[in-house]
């Protein structure tokens, strides 16, 4: 059994990491409140982008040479996935959940015998997939600098996405994310993004309209755009998701810390009444044999 | 109803600018400044930079652009852009700072014809914002 002098310095210790995952919760719930109102704010963009590139394609009429972007190399050979963590961690599940939606898409792709490559943005991503995957990754982006998504920073992303499919260096592009949905709930998505997956309904195809100049030209102006816009999009989620997620952990150890503290001060009040009850049986017993 | 259509200026942080009595709008499409008024035929466009012009009932505004693409349907006119800045608010220092941006871009000589057009084309704007 402890002495009453650990037990008292434990209570102490659990006390002080109750009050560091307090403040972090509080914190995170702050940074939460603008991670959402920004991700709420970003939404119609990237809705209204896809929309303009939803009729786009209905009307362009030579399907056959329509932008690579839009209809991919023709080849399903090597796939790239941009795994999108946070540079942070004690953040709950948020990092696993989004790797082990990858893990398990790579082993799928990997079966197929098909080549894989890997960008990780975000260092956490990165430091659970090297172990398994490090000589498929080929870039490791990090924004640690950066308070907020900025979509500076998507546009970065997406460059390096465009140049090396202009390269020819894969044929499909996937991104990994945690779409947010509330402050318990985040969704592990996969999107894929190139080519470009509109099965969505085509139902608004007898809107004509007029395009100027024509819409190859549109199309491809528009594309790279769209890559920069849904990594924002993805970011936005992510680091709304984030600190959510975050919240919710660090709500569950104050929690989890406030259990432990009851435990170990009714454990030691117990032994410090053993040890006045043992005191009193000594001074007693010693008091009858005189 | 009179003459007045619904404008919708986003940019992917937030919805930048929505009004509902817009008379005219004229926007710097990719081949040439283009005036739209209601009930103008559907069309998709891009942007080069310069400056969207507002004329509303609650008064006139302008915007300066670096890119964007519009869409007009249904007399809603969206237009999508990753920089936009009021004229009214662009002071001389961010103005200065764009404009440096822009000619250094400009005076680049590995950069593809377009490339070069499109920086031109920037700082010819903001030279004539002055």
């Amino acid at each position: 059994m402890a002495s009453l002098d650990d037990l008292k310095k434990r209570i102490a210790s659990v006390k002080s990491t109750q009050k560091i995952t307090k403040a972090m919760k509080m914190v995170a719930a702050a940074k939460l409140r603008r991670a959402q109102e920004s991700a709420e704010r970003g939404r119609p963009y990237s809705e209204k982008m896809n929309n303009i590139i939803l009729n786009l394609s209905n009307g362009i009429s030579d399907k056959e040479n329509a932008p690579k972007l839009l209809s991919g190399t023709g080849e399903n050979k090597v796939h790239l996935c941009v795994v999108m963590t946070s540079d942070r961690g004690l953040c709950g599940g948020f990092n696993s959940n989004i790797i082990k939606k990858a893990k398990s898409y790579f082993s799928k792709i990997l079966n197929e015998g098909k080549q894989l490559k890997i960008i990780t943005v975000g260092s956490k991503g990165n430091d659970q997939l090297k172990r398994v995957y490090g000589d498929k990754i080929i870039e490791n982006i990090s924004f640690k600098e950066s308070k907020n998504a900025n979509y500076f920073d998507a546009d970065k992303v997406g460059r390096i996405i465009i140049e090396k499919f202009e390269a020819g260096e894969f044929d499909i592009c996937t991104i990994f994310y945690n779409q947010f949905k509330n402050v318990i709930t985040q969704i592990p998505q996969a999107q894929q993004i190139i080519p470009l997956n509109n099965e969505e309904d085509h139902n608004n195809s007898d809107e004509s309209y007029e395009f100027e100049p024509d819409e190859d030209e549109i199309l491809s102006n528009l594309l790279p755009k769209n890559i920069s816009t849904q990594i924002f999009k993805a970011m936005l989620e992510n680091s709304a998701s984030e600190q959510g997620s975050r919240m919710s952990a660090m709500d569950n150890a104050t929690r989890n810390a406030g259990e432990m503290v009851d435990k170990l001060t009714i454990e030691y009040n117990r032994s410090r009444q053993a040890a006045i009850t043992k005191e009193l049986i000594e001074i007693i017993s010693g008091a009858e044999s005189l | 109803m009179g003459e007045e259509f619904k404008i919708e200026i986003v940019n992917p942080e937030k919805s930048f600018l929505v009004k509902e009595d817009v008379l005219e709008v004229v926007v710097p499409a990719f081949e040439g400044e283009m005036g739209i008024l209601k009930d103008h035929i559907s069309i998709i466009s891009f942007l080069k930079p310069g400056i969207i012009k507002v004329f509303s009932k609650s008064g006139d505004e302008n915007y300066y652009v670096e890119d964007g693409i519009i869409e007009f349907k249904n007399n809603n006119l969206s237009i999508l852009t990753s920089t936009i800045f009021s004229v009214a608010d662009l002071d001389k220092s961010k103005q200065g700072d764009l404009l440096k941006k822009a000619e250094a871009e400009a005076n680049k000589s590995e950069i593809s014809d377009q490339a070069k057009y499109l920086a031109d084309q920037k700082v010819e704007v903001l030279r004539s914002i002055n």
